[in-house]
């Protein structure tokens, strides 16, 4: 490639030494694990005997020999939080005492307070339920070995990818049932209006944080003190989302990386020797919440968590959720992530209680490792043959025939698998496998005369207006989304050379490349893309095109080969709903008269935007009707420039 | 008047050594085990020494090892019954057997005594390269009256210190580059005439003291094409004077440690320096490296202990006018003096302050159940700053290698009483075997002040859970420090290679800096292929009021290695690096020499780097202090 400036070669330089030393801890794609399904043996033994069977899990090896109630006190009289204590209290004038008390009761609403009589309430409840939902739970026990290790010898943080409510739940069982350590995990505080559950969860291991606590010093010194006092001390594993919330359109979220500031930090100061991030990826076949998922997408707002709701919520037990599963990942390392990238001694010259910002360095490490995490995450994440047949429904909104749609579905397995998907396809044919999806997945498509099409309605029902017809069709369409969005991230960097070939002005690579960089850029909140790597992300898609031959690659050019249509054509399509979506964005804000629009105000009036364009029958692209599309473009427009954020 | 106070003077002196000599006096009543001398763990020199005793003869190598730790008559063996025992009779351990050596050896390391790798007997002088000599140079130097030779075997002994690859190579028979001829100046007119005719024939002078430097100091560089001159102070040896009334001494630099505290203490006095090495290390050494000594609580280091110095430079001699105690007069400049490994020029003289002996001395020993526990102690104890002459804390690994080397017990009573103190703190105290960890402690003065301070001490320690542990541990913890280096040499005898290294950190940071550096070695050691995990260890040797000295022990086992020597060094470098990171200093007090160079300018900045570089310019501009250390 010609482009390639010095610079640039620096930083593909700097990639490859990366990559290297990720693919030390993830070694390749080609070799996976083995799966396991769990609840076989909750399926044979008692789960009475299971709840109050004897767990005594392996702990931290330098576990400081110290009482569960003096966590508190720890974490109250630490020399970090008297600190910021001291410093509130000069400048807001409060008494010092009066500030430590509202440090205490923050800790106190925060604070978890794991019981094991309510893990082994939850052990029993839990078995009966998910043998209820799930037909299997399939587990690697390679990756809960390796955990159990990791956790013997550093403190470990263990970060699942978050689709349900189920998640958290699930990996609490599951370290239960293996007799691994509990962990403790950072949950949202939405929970904790759920008067008895809350605190039930509390009582297994939740700890519970407000959505956003900014400009509160005090909250955040009691926050981050809290964690990292249970990390130095090995007290348990650290849970949390690095996504930060559940995903609702089943693509990983750009991680936020708060948290994982905050827990890399004890290595940064020394405090540890170092911090092992445990990946774990949670699949389903089909999500709890799908329909939910739909309905907030478009504009419903999602239900309260009350204790009457999860009540309410008893009739999702009748129905089949099919397999779940769950694969640890390799641990990181995060003093291997810092050699030679973070200077620890930069914490040399000033007291470790005092609140330091991270140097730039560390900042970029962290941001770095929180993309690279969430990648390991969708790449162990198991895929399901649904996902697929999903993919080609919406491409094909008139339905297909079935023998057409399993043909199909048998060319997209190969191009996945050649493009390293982690897919999970019982047996070699295909029928059988196609069949099992449309019959888990029966309200979502339909087999009627031998075709498939989507479940939506055609005609408006009886006293149903237009727009209830599109809600209902764009719930239908969204829900399929969200399966389709779960293999996204194999296809997402040939698609968006695909799409760049066919914008190019030339075949030449560098203007390829200037065309893919710019998709890029914008799609850069829709999907996980590696902030600073798209020169690698474009190798990397030039050699899976030229590897399942859709492409040729000369010294200078990069062409369709002959019998390239088909992929590339797949791939375009993959993309369409995105950019098409984007573009109803921009049309919409180049229409919007009003000088000063306001954020809040933005996704109503562009759903509403593009809702009349679909009434008007210019639109087919339903997906355009999604909030997280709409959020995630102007995230992208802000980001280029196009659009400017005003405070009022 | 002036004779009145004269005698009043000498009545005074008379009674402060009467009751010198009742404390003696009053340990021998005590009986057995109750007041052990400090002295006791150090080199017994015979009693009909002469009155100008020195313990270095020009040919050291007639009494000390070439290729090894100390003298030769002492060294550690394992006899045909496969037990430990010290050779010689010089330290409280020689002939001793000691029986959980081997076991503990074997255990620790994964070796086999079946597996030798025994050194190379004797040095092969025919290897030893011929010397480059600056004829015209030697001319002038007889012609002079000093003493010189190039005798292989003497500019052999003067190639090295005492690091790791260092012994290693030498064991193997290999020999790199050595110095071209000994000298021996006898007095500071010999050092005068020795550096201008250096100056005159531009050739290269490297000091040379005791011969104990663990930094790679002594290496000829490898770069150096002049003639090397090795200048051996030992012969600069003599007690100059006495100066009651000041309390202080004038010595010549060359002196080694044991001999200056010997002649002090016949008339009454001591310096109170005691270094690990005091029984090769020189004077002049210690000034150049900034050493530290394990009483520096009482008696301090050596920067608060050296009251005038006198240096011979290539630009003449530097010293300071008056022995005011402390002046303000620019920066200090003794401080470009201390520490500047030889780059500068020799030390010839020092005046030095001296303190009465002390009338009494008790060793003494506190069990702790975890290190924790142990640092926290040490750091009230340096809070209230009422630490003993000398607080030591080791970890669990090191109070069980103590173990390894307690001798065989005499009778069934010891043995009996060894395990009821065993069931004590493990059974009724409930103190884990494999975590606990034991101080040790030297009390020194006045006998009711000492007990004072006993109290004081222990009532600290019963705080965070220490138990007093009797003399007897105490006393071995502290004999260990001077046959540790013996030890290496029978560990290299059976494919076992270590060292020690320092760094000095603050208090809040002891505890992660030892975790963090002791597993870093682990980890390193078996990423590079060793095949049995290494022994790897600490202690806390000094308390400040900011912080504590760390001592790092370790060690492994190298069969299957193909480049044990480069291993090594990589994980000793590892182990530093994760001492920076984790905010330990480059060195406490070995210094910094050749081994620790790349780290300078991290470790004072560029500015800093760059003003120790304009002092050597002008000081020295044709480099004939060319050891390259430091910068």
């Amino acid at each position: 490639m010609r482009v390639r400036s010095s610079s640039r070669l620096a930083v593909i330089l700097k990639l490859t030494t990366l990559q290297t030393l990720y693919s030390t801890d993830h070694p390749g794609l080609k070799k996976r694990d083995e799966l396991e399904d769990m609840l076989e043996e909750r399926r044979r033994s008692s789960d009475a005997r299971h709840a109050l069977r004897c767990y005594a899990p392996a702990v931290y090896k330098g576990l400081a020999p110290r009482e569960v109630s003096a966590l508190r006190g720890a974490v109250l009289q630490s020399d970090a939080l008297q600190h910021v204590i001291g410093q509130v209290s000069a400048e807001c004038g409060e008494r010092r005492e009066l500030v430590q008390e509202e440090a205490a009761h923050l800790l106190d609403e925060m604070a978890h307070r794991l019981r094991l009589g309510t893990v082994r309430f939850f052990a029993y409840v839990l078995s009966k339920v998910f043998k209820t939902l799930f037909r299997s739970v399939r587990v690697n026990e390679e990756g809960v070995q390796r955990l159990q290790q990791a956790i013997q010898d550093h403190p470990v943080v263990l970060l699942p990818s978050h689709r349900s409510y189920m998640d958290f739940l699930m990996m609490s069982y599951i370290l239960y049932t293996y007799d691994l350590a509990l962990p403790v995990i950072a949950a949202g505080m939405d929970f904790m209006s759920m008067k008895v559950v809350g605190e039930m969860l509390r009582m297994s291991g939740a700890f519970f944080i407000r959505r956003s606590f900014g400009g509160d010093k005090l909250y955040w010194a009691v926050f981050s003190e809290y964690v990292k006092t249970m990390l130095r001390t090995g007290y348990a594993p650290i849970e949390f989302f690095l996504e930060g919330t559940r995903s609702r359109t089943g693509k990983s979220l750009t991680p936020k990386t708060g948290l994982l500031n905050i827990v890399m930090e004890p290595f940064f100061k020394g405090e540890v020797f170092d911090i092992h991030l445990v990946p774990v990826s949670i699949s389903y076949d089909r999500i709890l919440e799908e329909s939910l998922y739909a309905r907030e997408l478009l504009g419903v707002p999602k239900p309260k968590e009350t204790t009457s709701g999860l009540l309410k919520a008893r009739q999702i037990l009748r129905e089949d959720y099919g397999v779940m599963h769950v694969y640890f990942g390799h641990p990181v390392s995060v003093r291997s992530l810092a050699q030679g990238r973070v200077k620890r001694s930069q914490y040399n010259l000033v007291p470790r209680h005092i609140p330091q910002r991270p140097c730039l360095a560390a900042q970029a490490l962290v941001g770095e490792a929180a993309f690279r995490l969430v990648r390991l995450q969708e790449q162990a994440m198991v895929l399901r043959p649904w996902t697929l047949v999903a993919t080609l429904l919406l491409q094909n909104p008139d339905g297909m025939d079935l023998p057409v749609l399993e043909e199909q579905a048998a060319w997209l397995r190969r191009l996945a698998l050649s493009f390293g998907a982690f897919l999970d396809w019982p047996g070699r044919t295909c029928r059988p496998v196609v069949g099992a999806g449309l019959a888990l997945h029966k309200n979502l498509a339909r087999v009627s005369g031998g075709r498939v099409r989507l479940a939506v309605a055609e005609t408006p029902g009886v006293g149903q207006t237009a727009e209830e017809l599109a809600f209902d069709r764009a719930v239908g369409v969204l829900s399929c989304a969200s399966y389709r969005n779960q293999i996204l991230h194999v296809f997402i960097r040939p698609a968006l050379l695909s799409v760049a070939l066919r914008t190019a002005n030339s075949s030449r690579k560098d203007e390829v490349y200037t065309c893919f960089n710019f998709l890029w850029t914008v799609f850069s909140n829709e999907f996980i893309l590696c902030p600073g790597a798209s020169v690698q992300d474009f190798e990397e898609a030039c050699y899976l095109l030229g590897k399942c031959c859709a492409v040729q690659e000369s010294q200078q050019d990069i062409v369709m080969s002959e019998g390239g249509h088909a992929t590339l054509a797949f791939l375009r399509a993959l993309l369409d709903p995105f950019l098409q979506g984007y573009q109803v964005v921009c049309q919409y804000l180049c229409k919007e008269t009003e000088e000063n629009l306001r954020e809040n105000k933005f996704v109503p009036a562009a759903r509403n935007f593009a809702l009349q364009l679909i009434l008007a029958g210019t639109l087919k692209c339903y997906e355009a009707l999604s909030s997280d599309l709409q959020k995630n473009a102007l995230a992208a427009l802000v980001q280029l420039e196009a659009v400017t954020k005003v405070k009022v | 008047m002036a004779s009145n106070t004269d005698i009043s003077e000498r009545q005074r002196i008379a009674a402060r050594r009467l009751r010198v000599v009742a404390g003696h006096l009053q340990k021998c009543v005590q009986g057995e085990g109750a007041g052990v001398s400090a002295q006791a763990c150090k080199t017994e020199t015979p009693r009909s020494s002469p009155a100008k005793a020195t313990s270095v003869p020009k040919r050291r190598q007639d009494i000390m090892k070439w290729n090894g730790w100390g003298y030769s008559d002492s060294r550690f063996l394992f006899n045909k019954k496969g037990q430990g025992e010290f050779t010689g009779k010089r330290y409280r351990l020689s002939g001793m057997i000691l029986p959980s050596l081997k076991d503990w050896f074997e255990a620790t390391f994964g070796t086999s005594l079946q597996h030798k790798t025994p050194a190379t007997p004797t040095l092969n002088v025919s290897a030893v390269p011929p010397p480059n000599l600056v004829e015209p140079f030697v001319e002038e130097l007889k012609v002079a009256g000093v003493a010189a030779s190039h005798d292989p075997e003497g500019r052999v002994f003067r190639s090295h210190g005492h690091c790791l690859h260092e012994i290693f190579a030498l064991r193997e028979g290999r020999i790199g580059r050595v110095p071209d001829l000994v000298v021996w100046p006898n007095c500071h007119n010999d050092v005068v005439k020795i550096v201008e005719l250096a100056c005159k024939y531009n050739v290269c002078l490297m000091p040379y003291g005791g011969g104990t430097s663990v930094s790679s100091a002594l290496e000829c560089p490898l770069e150096e094409t002049r003639s090397v001159v090795s200048l051996d102070t030992s012969q600069m040896n003599r007690i100059l004077w006495i100066d009651e009334k000041n309390l202080t001494v004038h010595v010549e630099a060359g002196i080694i440690g044991q001999d200056l505290e010997r002649q002090l203490n016949e008339s009454g006095y001591c310096t109170g320096h005691e270094p690990d090495s005091m029984e090769f290390s020189s004077l002049g050494g210690w000034v150049a490296t900034r050493a530290s000594g394990m009483k520096k609580n009482i008696y301090g280091n050596i920067e608060d202990l050296v009251v005038h110095i006198k240096m011979v430079t290539p630009r003449g001699v530097i010293e300071k006018s008056c022995q005011g105690p402390r002046m303000s007069t620019g920066p200090d400049i003794h401080h470009f003096i201390m520490g500047s490994e030889g780059t500068l020029g020799v030390v010839t003289e020092v005046t030095m302050k001296i303190r009465p002996l002390p009338e009494y001395q008790k060793y003494g020993s506190i069990v702790f159940p975890n290190f924790q526990q142990g640092v926290s102690c040490l750091r009230e104890v340096a809070r209230q700053r009422c630490a003993p002459a000398s607080i030591r804390l080791m970890d669990n690994e090191q109070f069980q290698f103590g173990h390894a080397l307690k001798p065989q017990v005499s009778s069934i009573f010891t043995s009996f009483l060894d395990g009821l103190k065993k069931f004590y703190i493990t059974k009724f105290k409930g103190f884990e075997p494999h975590h606990l960890c034991v101080a040790t402690l030297l009390f020194e003065g006045d006998r009711e002040k000492v007990l004072q301070h006993e109290k004081q001490v222990y009532d600290i320690a019963a705080k965070f859970g220490g138990l007093a542990a009797g003399e007897d541990n105490g006393q071995r913890g502290y004999m260990l420090t001077f046959v540790i280096a013996y030890l290496r040499d029978l560990g290299m005898d059976y494919y076992v290679i270590g060292e020690s290294f320092e760094t000095s950190v603050p208090w809040d940071r002891v505890l992660d800096l030892c975790r963090n550096v002791k597993e870093r070695i682990v980890r390193e050691c078996k990423e590079r292929g060793v095949q049995f995990p290494p022994f790897s260890t600490c202690r806390v040797t000094q308390t400040y009021d900011a912080g504590a000295c760390v001592y790092f022990y370790f060690a492994f086992n190298y069969r299957g290695l193909a480049d044990p020597l480069h291993v090594y060094e990589r994980v000793e470098h590892e182990a530093r690096e994760e001492i920076l990171a984790n905010g330990g200093s480059l060195s406490h007090h070995h210094g910094v020499g050749k081994l620790r160079k790349e780290w300078m300018r991290e470790a004072v900045s560029t500015v800093g780097l760059g003003m120790l570089q304009s002092v050597k310019e002008y000081v020295d501009p044709n480099n004939i202090f060319g050891n390259r250390n430091l910068l």
